[in-house]
Parts: structure tokens; sequence; C-alpha cells
């Protein structure tokens, strides 16, 4: 029953046997012992098991871990890179983008994503980004102000000023 | 949560696919997008015995537009939502589409969830749905023993159910073009994202000088399945698109609803926001038509 | 927003959280990362139906299934007796079902085996008997005579009522509204709501059967009192359990009790002897754990014709579930819920409570609320609204004429309450200023004019939080003080360890604060430790607001023995009298003489290196802070909404939140805990309830259907302070975690009402869906 898989997983090369049920936040979690995603909910609502998929965010509980063979997964243990935060790592702290820290590392992975693709987002761009992802503990501000904060960072142009 | 077990087969070509299915047609289900079923298989709602991941077959990722003829937008069993909502072609040329796309579910379950696999999945509170039987468009259907086009107004069979046979691949969806001057969008009340719809209003209209030549309203939410509201429509076709005309359809398009009273709200509520929405849409074409 | 202070010391600075690091690295250790060697795995089996007699359990199948360890039933753990558990109310809870269940949802069976999988699919083998009984779903036919007794288990209970209890002057109040130009009237239900933290329950039980100590690792708030719990309901000794919270994901009160899950975890740990381990499943976590909310409510308001209050009547139901189960320590049967006049100098109140037994799952936690004062506000605020359409008077001037002014305080409420400080007009004026309230009422004329609504909805609340003192409140008994140990290590370094157990809130931050600004050792040099009952003071745990009211006052007041020491110390290396020295933050020096000095660091060495003779080495202590009274915050929330007037649609535009917590430790936490708070006021004005089927199936066991806010819907916050110390608490402060989620649903569903009041709308419950803004309107349409 049992598959092999090989996934690049914050850059490396990872094989391993896996039942085809189990899900991919399992197999990251437990297989690989990346614990920053977790899972919250039974059903894709809450957005904690984020990773990227080929950089696209996704909802690992939502998916086989044999579905991503072959496939590049970053994960929140992929976000510093030589020892150095990632500005979005350093934008949640800075700007007290989270509390209880379980929604966090999805929610950073989201907003790395939409800042690759969008160097200056709005709020309410950021807002609808991020809407897949819930946070029970910051009510959202100080994680929208985590990701200008980021973007500031990544992209130290003066902002555009656009409200959309 | 934990799916039961499942032989998991994922094949690398149609030909292969098709044949996975004809021989288990009865055990297997199709994995596209996932993100309908593999929540069932989680809450052990569902329990395949096999699982047919087609998302390594290629030729199935297609979003284009056919033009001949009046022209035809095809997508494939594998584009992604999030595709949808970014598509500019959609944009100029499809907008009842375009307004739908930013309103499925939330924005990661659209990197993965398809518009087939949502057709297939034939959920009354599924928007696209609505959005296919406004437009008329159809569905590819694809087995072992050859292809057939069925027409969104008899593809969906009941609650959860088409007419998809268990040998069938849904391989795409055609919706055709409708043309120049011709307008539309997708209302949706939700509770939040990520939530089904309240109600849902796909609307597309088509006109020649100023006359509705074509009126398509499809409606989420309101019935045992999407609704196509043939008398709302057909009061709209050969008339212009004045105040009155648009109450008319607005009132024929609530009467056509079957709402249920549930946590939603209440079925005369949600029968008054189809009237409301179906009014607004229709408004905002002709407001559109007039810019 | 947090302004930077640069006065000297450490409160009022808004310092990075410390704990910030682990978190954004993937390091967080929350119990799911909890992993032992020869580990098992336990799933739980619950009940389809709300109220059945089980009339047999098969589990044969489900044992036989390769990776099956052990299947637990009630009739297993009756023989240890352990079927049944005290609840914190001091009802009795099953855990495992023997007789009946009584809730859908209800723990029937659990299995244990070598994978989750394998436990997972061997429930699907379980055979059940059931014979479904009558559910009773309404708690006011819950108390019909014949309704179906639900609590049969219990000796002597014959009906379905739990309990009755009053609060006030009956008489005074009867007088009150005898001599009333008006009475106004607000019926309401307060819906059942869930705190729903992102992470679920679980446990990780290892009970060694060589040593048979029990190492439980678990998702607890309060992880001393689930300590003492354990050994009461266990019979194990108390020295041989230890519990350890390890990062919580978000509690909400909803962490606070215990849970079938955790004993029958720890259970199955002791007779198998091996670890096992539980998690729950968001099902199982919004079907079965601590529900919160959930009163039916009528509040009476006698007024006179000029806005006087002279009286309030308040009748109130609670829907409890099957099991009294109110995590609150008060010896008063509706928690604190009789802060009901809020911020209004009332002469006369008189609150009269009834719980009702129902098939639902037990509960009623303090969910970022202080054990019942949220809905005590939302009533109060929801009245005040109302008294003012009736009366004529614009809200604010019905609030303002009627505040306890700040020359009142310390005052007395009608129902035993000692608020001690406030400045309600101050946070007022502040709001109306900051959210330009004559100019929305402007506006919200003009508009009216075309057709289109918008609403501004008011609440100033005031609230009771920071249990104790002791002589007033405990759990169990166990009294409701907190405690703080410090030590000081020669290099002048420290550790702060605490007997409440964060999970967000930053105490890792703000308690080190604390320290910093009482000993001058920098935040930085200082761990703060909790959740490890072996390795810190006794304390009642983190909920309903208390931690910095009561732990923070704990951690002040133990820093404050360590600097007496220390100045003993530097006294002996100064060689000069204690009374020669002067303390500023860090160092003592010499009075006149300000260069000769030793900083806390050259104390902390002297003290293992150097101390006095005669003195005991060292640089420790410890505190259990027993605190004088509760403290009592206040805010004033300002939300302006805008409604669809066709299809009962709303959204808000412009939230304004002035809050006055006293002494504000650290701006930025504060802040956040303010925003956090706002959302979750928002999420149950707007969206969040857990409702039943009439056979008492429970709609909502999941987040498609119990709504959550994402940052889509939920508002931008524009927040204000106002600052008036506690005069009881050694720095000043008042507790803020639930201030905004008390407060503010009053504020949101004000606005709503506020938009349609002109059609004669005066209420729309919680939660305020479109469709229910949409009947208030054609109801009132209706009558014309």
């Amino acid at each position: 029953m049992h598959r092999s898989i090989t996934v690049t997983v914050n850059g490396q090369s990872r094989t391993a046997e896996v039942e085809p049920r189990m899900l991919l936040v399992y197999f990251l979690r437990e297989v690989l012992d990346l614990r920053g995603v977790h899972v919250g909910c039974d059903t894709t609502s809450c957005g904690v098991c984020a990773v990227l998929l080929d950089g696209v965010p996704v909802k690992s509980c939502t998916m086989f871990a044999v579905q991503a063979d072959g496939r590049s997964l970053t994960t929140v243990e992929g976000l510093a890179s030589n020892g150095q935060k990632h500005a979005v790592q350093e934008g949640f702290k800075e700007e007290h983008g989270l509390q209880c820290g379980f929604c966090t590392p999805a929610m950073m992975l989201v907003a790395s994503a939409l800042l690759e693709e969008n160097a200056n987002p709005s709020e309410s761009e950021i807002r609808w980004a991020i809407s897949g992802n819930l946070c029970r503990c910051t009510g959202y501000q100080n994680i929208v102000k985590a990701v200008q904060h980021a973007a500031a960072t990544l992209n130290p142009q003066p902002a555009s000023g656009r409200t959309t | 949560m934990f799916p039961s077990q499942f032989e998991y087969l994922a094949p690398t070509t149609l030909e292969e696919a098709l044949s996975l299915l004809a021989e288990h047609a009865e055990d297997a289900k199709v994995l596209a997008g996932g993100q309908s079923l593999i929540p069932l298989m989680k809450l052990r709602f569902a329990a395949p015995a096999m699982i047919i991941d087609i998302n390594g077959v290629p030729g199935l990722s297609h979003l284009q537009e056919d033009r001949r003829g009046r022209g035809y937008l095809r997508v494939g069993a594998l584009v992604r939502n999030a595709a949808l909502e970014r598509s500019e072609l959609l944009k100029s040329r499809y907008p009842t589409m375009a307004a739908a796309a930013p309103l499925i579910s939330d924005p990661l379950v659209r990197n993965q969830g398809t518009l087939v696999g949502s057709l297939v999945h034939a959920d009354p509170q599924g928007d696209w749905g609505s959005v296919l039987l406004a437009l008329e468009g159809e569905v590819v259907a694809k087995s072992t023993s050859g292809e057939r086009r069925i027409p969104a107004t008899s593809f969906f069979d009941g609650p959860f159910t088409t007419v998809l046979r268990s040998d069938e691949l849904a391989v795409e969806a055609r919706v055709p073009a409708p043309g120049p001057r011709s307008f539309g969008t997708y209302l949706k009340l939700e509770r939040k994202v990520g939530d089904f719809a309240t109600v849902g209003v796909a609307v597309s209209v088509s006109t020649e000088r100023g006359v509705v030549t074509r009126a398509g309203i499809g409606l989420t939410g309101v019935g045992p399945a999407n609704i196509k509201a043939v008398d709302a429509e057909q009061a709209l076709v050969g008339h212009r698109l004045t105040g009155k005309a648009i109450q008319q359809a607005a009132h024929l398009a609530a009467a056509a609803s079957e709402p249920r009273s549930d946590v939603r709200g209440s079925a005369d509520y949600k029968r008054e926001v189809v009237r409301v929405y179906v009014a607004r849409g229709l408004h905002q074409a002709f407001d559109a038509k007039a810019a | 927003m947090a302004v930077t202070d640069t006065s000297p010391g450490w409160l009022g600075k808004s310092i990075k959280r410390k704990e910030d690091d682990r978190f954004i690295a993937g390091r967080g250790n929350y119990i799911e990362d909890i992993n032992l060697p020869a580990m098992l795995h336990m799933a739980i089996l619950r009940s389809p139906y709300a109220h059945a007699r089980i009339n047999g359990i098969d589990a044969s199948a489900a044992s036989a299934l390769p990776g099956v360890v052990a299947v637990v039933t009630g009739e297993l753990l009756a023989q240890h007796k352990l079927a049944w558990m005290p609840t914190l109310s001091g009802d009795t809870q099953a855990v495992l079902a023997t007789d009946k269940v009584r809730f859908q949802g209800q723990e029937v069976a659990c299995v244990i085996a070598e994978d989750r999988y394998v436990a997972h699919d061997a429930l699907e083998l379980i055979e059940v008997d059931y014979e479904p009984l009558p559910a009773v779903v309404d708690p006011f036919a819950a108390l019909d005579d014949g309704a179906p007794l639900i609590r049969d288990d219990k000796d002597g209970q014959t009906d379905n009522r739990i309990y009755h209890w009053e609060a006030g002057d009956a008489e005074a109040t009867e007088r009150a509204f005898a001599e009333a130009d008006r009475v106004v009237t607000v019926n309401t239900h307060y819906p059942r709501s869930h705190p729903a933290p992102l992470e679920c329950c679980g446990c990780v039980a290892d009970v060694n059967p060589a040593s048979s100590r029990a190492t439980i690792y678990m998702t607890s708030q309060a992880p001393h009192a689930i300590r003492t719990v354990f050994a009461l309901v266990a019979g194990l000794p108390e020295q041989n359990i230890q519990v350890i919270s390890p990062d919580i994901g978000g509690g909400f009160g909803n962490k606070v009790p215990v849970y079938p899950g955790y004993v029958v975890a720890t259970a199955a740990s002791l007779l198998i002897g091996r670890p096992v381990k539980w998690i729950e499943d968001r099902t199982g976590n919004l079907i079965s754990t601590g529900f919160a909310r959930d009163f039916h409510m009528k509040g009476e308001l006698a007024l006179t014709n000029d806005g006087r209050m002279l009286g309030l009547r308040v009748k109130m139901l609670s829907d409890q579930g099957y099991a009294y189960a109110d995590a609150q320590p008060s010896k008063l049967k509706a928690g604190l819920f009789h802060i009901v006049t809020g911020s209004y100098d009332m002469p006369a109140a008189h609150v009269i409570t009834d719980g009702a037994y129902t098939n639902k799952a037990p509960g009623g936690v303090a969910y970022r609320c202080s054990f019942r004062v949220t809905e005590a506000s939302f009533l109060i605020e929801r009245l005040v609204q109302s008294a003012a359409y009736d009366l004529g008077i614009d809200p604010v001037e019905l609030r303002r004429k009627n505040f306890i002014r700040s020359d009142q305080f310390p005052y007395t409420s009608a129902t035993g309450f000692v608020y001690d400080s406030g400045d309600y007009e101050g946070a007022l004026d502040l709001a109306l200023e900051k959210a330009r309230y004559s100019e929305l009422r402007a506006e919200q004329a003009e508009l009216r004019k075309e057709g289109k609504l918008i609403g501004i909805g008011i609440a100033s609340m005031t609230e009771a939080l920071g249990a104790g003192p002791s002589r007033d409140y405990d759990i169990l008994g166990i009294k409701m003080f907190d405690s703080a140990e410090l030590r000081v290590h020669p290099t002048g370094k420290a550790i702060l360890k605490l007997g409440v157990r964060h999970q967000g809130q930053g105490h890792e931050t703000t308690f080190a604060q604390i320290v910093a600004h009482e000993l001058g050792i920098p935040p930085d040099d200082i761990l703060v430790h909790e959740g490890d009952t072996d390795n810190t003071p006794y304390g009642l745990g983190t909920y309903a607001s208390r931690s910095t009211p009561v732990a923070g006052a704990a951690a002040a007041m133990v820093a404050r023995k360590l600097r007496d020491k220390s100045k003993k110390i530097a006294a002996h290396l100064l060689e000069v009298a204690e009374e020669d020295l002067e303390w500023e933050i860090g160092k003592f020096s010499v009075k006149g003489a300000p260069d000769r000095s030793k900083t806390i660091q050259e104390i902390a060495f002297a003290a293992y290196t150097d101390h006095p003779p005669g003195m005991e080495a060292g640089l420790e202590g410890a505190h259990y802070y027993d605190p004088p009274n509760l403290t009592f915050p206040f805010a004033t929330y300002i939300v302006v909404v805008e409604v669809d007037a066709e299809t009962g649609e709303w959204k808000p535009r412009q939230v304004v939140a002035v809050d006055d917590c006293g002494v504000r430790i650290n701006p930025m936490i504060v802040e956040g805990q303010i925003m956090g708070g706002l959302t979750e006021g928002f999420a149950m004005s707007a969206m969040q309830q857990i409702t039943f089927d009439e056979d008492g199936n429970c709609i909502g066991a999941n987040f498609m259907d119990y709504l959550l806010p994402t940052a889509w819907e939920t508002p931008h916050f524009d927040l204000y302070e106002t600052c008036t110390p506690s005069p009881h608490h050694p720095i000043g402060c008042k507790g803020v975690g639930e201030s905004a989620t008390v407060g503010s649903p009053a504020a949101f569903v004000n606005a709503v009402v506020d938009a349609v009041a002109h059609l004669g709308v005066r209420d729309v419950d919680m939660p305020v869906t479109s469709g229910a803004v949409w009947e208030a309107i054609q109801a009132v349409k209706g009558t014309g």
C-alpha cells in the first residue's frame, strides 16, 4: 500500500514511503519532523496548515502526501536563510503580528507568497490574500502592519498610496 | 481527521485514466483539486476504495478561447479557480465568470480547487453551477467508449448528483462567448469569506440595438440544485432593459427559487435577496452597457 | 496608538516580545509537538444522539483490529470509580457515558492504538446499542412539569433545575419601579458561543508504572488547579503528578476545565503503562468542550421622564447543558453576572437567575470574559440605548446623566460590588471626539433622506476582574490568589516563575518588564517560566483577565522583597546604614554621594559571594498575592455601521475604542489584546453561534457552520486610551485582555439597531445576520 515519494522541501530532496491516506500536513510534521505546520480544523477552513507548493499557498490538510511527489514545498522552517530571518518574520515580530503563534507560520508563508507577487500591497490586498487563514488572537490589524513592514524592508520604495 | 484506507492511482495519460475509470468505475473517485473530496474523506463521509489522481494527466490544464463560430471558452479539468480569478480573458469577455471566480471559497482553496471539479461535485450551494446555467455552458465527458457534451441544463440531477456516468471523466467545461454588447455579473451573499452562498445570482445579458437577445439567470443556494430562472430569462428577451423589465424579471426569478429556512435565513428572506440581487445584477449590466 | 515612553524604568514601554522568536521560526512547542517513546494514540467515539439510553456496547471487533491496544468504555472506568468526575462548579459530569448519553457528541468510548489511523479505523467498528429518548433542547421547556428528566443519575434531582439565585434588593427595586415614569424592557438571548482557539485541546499522559509518577502534558490554562483536581479525582498522590502546559495555541477560556479526554488518556496510560496521546479534532472541540454564554435575559430599566435611572430588574435563565460546569470561582451561582448595573449609578437593582439542564454539552466557560460579565454588560448597554430611543434622549446624554461620577469612587453598587476607580465620562468624551460623533449624527440624517442607512452604536462598559480576593473566590475550595517566585542568579540574570499560564498574552515579556521595573534587571536578562507544576509556584491560572491583576502584582511584590534584601546587601558592601541608601532603578547609592553605589548585578553577585554575616545566601523569594478587591477597567466603544436597507447586509465602517485599564506595562501588547478582543466582540455580534435542531443535533460543530471572521470581514480599529490607575494594585494595573470582548458586542448591535431605529426597530438578537436585520425591518413594517 505504501508508495515512495520524493519531495523537495525547503530546498532539500526528501524521499519517504507513505501510506496514500497520509495527509501532506502529517507527512511534514511526523515524517519530516517539520512542526511549524499545524492542524486547526477538519474542514479546510482555518488555514493554519498552509505551506507553499511550488511557491503557491495551499492547505496541506487538504492534500495527500502522495500528491506532492515531485513537487517543491516551502514551510516556515524554510523562510529564514543563512541564519537571517525573512523580512516577513521580522515584520511579524516588529509589529506584534502574533500572539499565541499557532496561525503564525501559515500567515507568514501566505504573506511571503503575496509579496513575491505584489511588492507593495495595500491593506485590502493583504486582507484579501490572508482571508483563507484564521487568527483568533490579533484581530488581523497587526498582521496587516507586519506584512506592510516586510514589504517596506524588501522593497524600500515610497508607498504608492493605493487604497483598494 | 484521518481518512479511511484507499488505493491510490496516478495515471499519466488520459487513456490510462479513462481505462482505470472503466475498470474501477464503481469503487473509484477522481481527484483533481480535492478541495471538496478530501474534506469528505477526512470526515469519513466518503470512503472510496480507490482514488484516481488526474493531476499528472497532460492536456487538462487549458484555459483558452476557441474563436470558431460564436466562439467558446474551454476550461480544462485541472484549471484552478485562482487561474480563473486572474484571467484577463475572463475579465474582458466572460464577466459573469470573472465576477464569480474570486467569490469561490477562499484564496488558498482557489489555488487548488477547480471549476470542473466543482461542477461534478454538484453542491446546490456551489457557485459555478449557476454560472454555467446562466451562460448555457456544457460539460465535456470522456470515457473509453467516446466523448459526449452535456449541456449544463441537463447536467445536474439533484443535490450532489449529476448525469455523469461512473466511467466518465469530465475533462472540460465549455462556455459560449456571450458576444459583443454582452454583460453580466455574479452576486453572492455570504456570511464570511469561505462560506457557501446564502444566495448567489449569476446574470448574463446580450443585447442588440438595445434589445435583449439572450438572457441567462442562474441561482445558487435556493433550491435542491442550482436553478436556471427560465421564466425570468424569457421575460427579458425581446425587450429593452428598462427598470420595469428588470423588476419583472427579478420577481420571476424570485418565484423560481425554492429556498428553505435555515441558519442562513428564512425562505422569505432568501427569496427577497434573489429578487434584489437579480435586479441589482441586471441594473449593473445596464449601467455597464451605458458606460 | 502606542507611543514610546522615554521615562526611566520599564513600565509603559512597547518592547518587542521575547517569546516571538521561537514562534516565527516555527519552533513553538505545542501539545501536538510532544512525542514520547512507545507512545500510543487515543481517539474518542461520540454519541450521535442528544439523549439516549445505552443498552450495550460491543467493542469486540474494534478490539480485534490489529494495532488496537485497548477500548475504554464507561463500564471499565466505573470499575475504577472514574466514570464520573466533578465539574468546576461542583456538579458532576460523565467521563465516558455509562447509563445514558445526555448530549450529541458526548464521549462514549475511547480507542487506544499504536497509531492514530488505526485508532480512528477502530471507532467505526464499535457497536453501541442506543435507545433514543426525547431531547430537552429549550431551557424554558426544561423547567416545565413533566419535562424529561436529564440527570436521573443524581440522587434527589427530580427536575431539570440547577439553581435559583438572586442578588440585589427586591423591595427597593419594586419601589423604584413604582416611582418610575417609564419602564424600558429588553428581551434577548446571548447565544451559545464557543471560544474556538485555533489549537484544539489535547494531552500526552505518561504514567510510569515503575515510579508511579504521572507526567501529563496538556493544553491547560490552569495546570496547578488541574493537578489538584486529578489528585482528588483519581486518588493519586499529588507529588506524583506533574502537569506541564506547553505552548498553548489560544485558550480564551476553552482550556480551563478538565475534559474527559484528559482523564481517559491518563487512566489508559496508568492501566497500560505506556504514554497515551489524545489530540482533539475540531468537531470534538466544538461539540463537547466548554461553550460560553447562552443566557436568556429580560432586563427592565425604570427611569424618570428626564432620563434618570431609578432601578434595574433582571431575570435570566441560563442554558447550562447537561452539567453545571461553569468555570467560575464565585460563590454566586451566575458568576459575576450581577455587575449588570454596569457603569451607571443605579439606586436599586434586583437580579433573579435560574439555571436549567438541557441535552447539550456542558460548559459555561469564561470565554474571554470574567465569569459572565459579558452577558451583563451586553444587557445594560442594550437597555440604555432602548431607553434613549423611548425617552427621545440621545444615547450619549442618557449615559452621561447616569454615569457613576469620578468623585464617587470607591463606589458600592446596588448588587454589592465595590468599584475601585473610574472616569467614565472621560472615556466617553474621548471616544466621541475621535469618532466625530456630532458629525456622524448629521451625516446619518442626511443619508436617510437618500434612503441610505448608517448606524452609530455606543457601549460604555465596566467590568469586574482579577479574582480573588480569596475570601470571595475559590475553585473547588482552592482560593483565588496567585503567585510568583523570583531568583536572581549570581551574574545578575533572573528567572521568574509564575502560577499562571499564558496562551499568547505576552507574559514572557510583560512580567519580565514588571520585575525589570522593580529591580532594574533588563527584561532580556529575565526568563519567565510558566506552566510546569513541578517548577512553578502554585497558582490558579490564566483566564478572566486575572494574570496582570493578580500574578502581575505577585511579580511586583516578590521583586520588592528582593529589593529589600538587596538593600541590606548594598549597605553591607558600601559599609553604610540602610537608611543612608537611596534606590533608583537598578542601583542603590549613598545619599549625597551618588558615585558610591552598587548595581543590582553587583548586589546579586555579592548575595552568593559576599553576603552579610548572619544573612541567608542567595537572592530569591516568593510571593503569594491575595488581591484586596477586583479591578474595574472600563471603556467606551463606538461602532459605525452601514446597513443595506433592502437585504439587511451590514458592515462596520468605523470602530473607535477608548480603553482604560489603568497603567499599561507594555502598550503594544495591551493594544494587541484590545484588537483581539474587539474582533471576538465583532464575531459574536455578527456570526458566532452554536445552534441545535429540535432533536438536539448540534448545528455548528465545524468551522463551516460555526463562523469565525477572517481579515476580510474584520474591521479596522482605532484605539485610544485614558489612564485611571487601580488604587489597590501595586503598580496601578487593571486587567484588559477581555474588555473589548465584554463591551464591544453591544456597540456593534446598538449600531445596527441605530441604523434602523427610525423605522421602529428596537432589537435584533445576536448573531446579527443580514436575514435577522431584514426580518426585524419587515416586522415593524407590518405594525406600521
